[in-house]
């Protein structure tokens, strides 16, 4: 094969035939997609959840993934995040042309690397090669489906005044280190990803914790963004305790210099839970037992005062609003 | 601004090394901190609950007749919503924003000059981030010029133009130059390595605002009432303590130049009340940590190298006479306004928007019939919601109702 991806590699012909042998089945080959037919054949039982998402992240290599592996933890996690086992993902790739050849394999070679992780497995797949300037080097597209185990899955329109909010670690970490990496900038001390699939630790718990009302991944938007999501779907308030959250040293000091919010960068390895008060030290125990979800701990409560809002309670005790990200804090980050 | 860009070697440094004491140990703090840079260690002391409950209460019991005061930088007006400050004041404490914020300041003809200039053949726009959303007529903002096919750049640094005129040798690459004293030098720089380095394809559209000529106009207009400032940390850094004498000397009234944690805050709203309780007035500089009496003296050299005085247009307020700077007639090579014949004019008000009357502290944003309504920080009406540090944008975003 070429050193970089040509236009031929989309064609449909004998060159993406290579491709696809070459590459993709080395990596991410398994007896159904294998089989190279139109469609997969599947076998799912019940209640399925199902997932999509592009993947556009710049730059494409990020200290901890790339868009790659990022493209597995997206819909994976968001499929898990309904209480569901996730099994099956399909993936589009559209490539620029020109793009090198061995950047390609790493970028296949880590979703291949993240699908084993997670258990699940590609059955389908597309390819296609724009002309150099049509797109910014590769986008990828991933959808999955998972079976959900619990009745009724966990909803964002299920949090309840009383519930207990919880946070399965630090917060901002890929957010940061996507600006970080794509400014330039040199951190003194390591920022990296937390890109992870975060199914197995997700299974565990609503397995153990059927009565869990909300899961949500903070991604794009943060925290703040994903809280006020879920305060407005469920008509209740959140009083978030501004010294409970979780935020590293050296990403609250990046934050600072840059001007930015933890509470608005995006998280693709962590997870808001909501639930009943009198389950919650129990929730965390589970989540702090996974290497995922050590840092995890308490940040707030769900009330009645203020129904749809999030309200802060600050370091100092005073109260505010915290609303959800206006527009784009930065574009591109997944 | 959110940037507060300093030129390397001008500003940080000044300050930082000294041995800082609280200006206040009667208020039961005692900081002494060997201040070796600036620690994250430091900074946490001036956000400690525990001194600043401590302040709180010494404030409460010496608070006689309230205290109107106004803050006139964006960087304090969110710092005492964001902590949470504004909620835990005491009630007869008002807290007014004034015109601190330079994107709120910039005038509706600016806008349409430089929303009129992206999207011209030939010219990169180069802008700080904030720029980016503040609507001119019609609703056009340069988020959308760039969907249009206009090309905009965002830097951190105006010294990331330099780059961007060298790899751009075909096309002007014009600096959106807006903001104050904080700035203004370090686009001076830039102008200056710009004229050393040959590079002939720079211009700059300089709508620069200084700080002290519009506190003059706040003090002069009664009806504010304005009974001290808080003044702004990074402006102060460049021009220091004497063009704010003014305040206590001519209209007997007191003012703190504040750094930007709460403790820095409290502790200028104690030593105000105590003055006035003692029927004084003073203008002391508190953020001995950043700002030295005589602010930056290289930084103003290379600013009024670069830039004179002029007459400006602030949003909301109309024209303020010596509250602006021009490009020199020895650097008008890098004057977009002569490249391009543009002419800066007022225009007229914007219909129900109050921001005239909020930057200048007489109306909250809250007593404006379009706030939460027709303006939101989505939808911004008046300058006071454009900018992420506007005081409506502050009161939309942090206050509870």
């Amino acid at each position: 094969m070429s050193d970089k991806v040509l236009l031929d590699y989309g064609s449909g012909g004998r060159a993406s035939q290579r491709l696809i042998s070459e590459l993709f089945l080395k990596h991410l080959g398994n007896d159904e997609l294998n089989r190279l037919n139109d469609a997969a054949e599947l076998t799912v039982s019940g209640r399925i959840a199902m997932s999509t998402d592009s993947f556009t992240v710049d730059p494409i290599f990020f200290p901890g993934g790339n868009i790659g592996s990022l493209a597995v933890h997206g819909t994976v996690n968001d499929v898990a995040m309904m209480g569901a086992v996730p099994r099956y993902m399909t993936c589009a790739y559209i490539i620029e042309e020109g793009l090198p050849m061995d950047d390609l394999e790493r970028i296949v070679a880590s979703m291949g690397e993240a699908v084993r992780e997670a258990g699940v497995i590609i059955v389908s797949g597309d390819t296609k090669v724009v002309p150099r300037g049509a797109l910014d080097k590769i986008f990828i597209n991933t959808t999955g489906i998972g079976e959900i185990i619990v009745d009724p899955a966990p909803s964002g329109d299920r949090a309840r005044p009383g519930d207990a909010v919880l946070i399965s670690g630090t917060i901002g970490d890929h957010g940061l280190t996507i600006l970080g990496t794509r400014e330039g900038l040199d951190f003194q001390s390591k920022v990296e990803s937390d890109s992870a699939s975060l199914n197995h630790l997700l299974v565990r718990l609503v397995r153990e914790l059927p009565e869990v009302h909300v899961l949500r991944d903070p991604t794009r938007g943060g925290l703040a963004t994903t809280l006020n999501e879920i305060t407005h779907s469920s008509g209740v308030c959140c009083e978030l305790d501004e010294a409970s959250l979780p935020v590293r040293p050296e990403v609250a000091g990046g934050c600072s210099i840059l001007g930015l919010d933890p509470l608005y960068l995006a998280n693709e390895g962590k997870f808001l839970c909501v639930l009943p008060e009198a389950h919650a030290s129990k929730a965390l125990e589970i989540m702090r037992a996974d290497p995922l979800g050590r840092d995890a701990c308490r940040i707030g409560t769900m009330t009645d005062a203020n129904p749809g809002k999030v309200v802060l309670v600050t370091h100092l005790g005073g109260k505010r609003l915290l609303g959800m990200l206006e527009g784009e804090q930065l574009p591109r980050i997944c | 601004m959110s940037h507060q860009v300093f030129v390397p070697g001008f500003c940080l440094p000044v300050g930082c090394n000294r041995y800082m004491e609280s200006p206040d140990p009667e208020a039961g703090v005692t900081l002494s901190i060997r201040g070796d840079g600036l620690s994250f260690e430091l900074l946490n002391k001036f956000r400690d609950p525990e001194l600043c409950g401590k302040v709180l209460d010494t404030l409460r019991a010496e608070l006689s007749g309230g205290l109107r005061f106004m803050e006139v930088c964006g960087t304090h007006t969110v710092a005492i919503f964001q902590s949470g400050l504004r909620s835990l004041l005491p009630e007869e404490i008002i807290h007014l924003s004034g015109p601190g914020c330079p994107v709120c300041v910039t005038h509706e003809s600016e806008v349409n000059a430089f929303l009129d200039l992206a999207g011209r053949d030939n010219v990169i726009m180069a802008t700080f981030g904030d720029l980016m959303r503040v609507p001119g007529h019609h609703g056009r903002n340069l988020k959308k010029a760039q969907a249009d096919g206009a090309r905009v750049k965002v830097v951190y640094s105006p010294f990331d133009t330099l780059k961007l005129a060298r790899e751009n040798p075909g096309d002007l690459v014009v600096f959106i130059g807006v903001g104050f004293e904080t700035t203004a030098p370090t686009i001076a720089a830039t102008m200056k390595m710009a004229r050393e380095q040959g590079i002939d394809n720079l211009r700059v559209l300089c709508f620069h605002k200084t700080v002290p000529a519009a506190l003059e106009v706040l003090l002069a207009d009664e009806r504010a009432g304005i009974e001290g400032f808080i003044l702004p940390g990074h402006v102060s850094a460049i021009i220091g303590l004497e063009p704010y004498k003014f305040i206590a000397e001519k209209y007997g009234k007191s003012a703190v130049i504040a750094g930007f944690e709460p403790l820095d805050i409290l502790q200028a709203l104690l030593s105000m009340v105590r003055w006035r309780n003692a029927g004084e007035a003073h203008v002391v500089n508190s953020y001995t940590r950043i700002v030295s009496d005589g602010g930056n003296a290289k930084a103003r050299e290379i600013m009024y190298e670069v830039f004179e005085p002029s007459d400006a247009l602030w949003r909301g307020i109309g024209c303020i006479p010596g509250s602006g700077l021009e490009i020199r007639p020895e650097w008008e090579s890098f004057d977009a306004k002569k490249t391009f014949g543009i002419v800066i004019e007022e225009g007229a008000a914007l219909p129900g928007c109050k921001c005239g009357d909020i930057l200048k502290g007489i109306k909250r944003p809250d007593e404006c019939p379009l706030f939460k309504k027709a303006c939101t920080p989505a939808n911004p009406v008046g300058p006071c919601m454009v900018s992420t540090e506007g005081s409506c944008a502050a009161y939309y975003k942090y206050k509870l109702d």
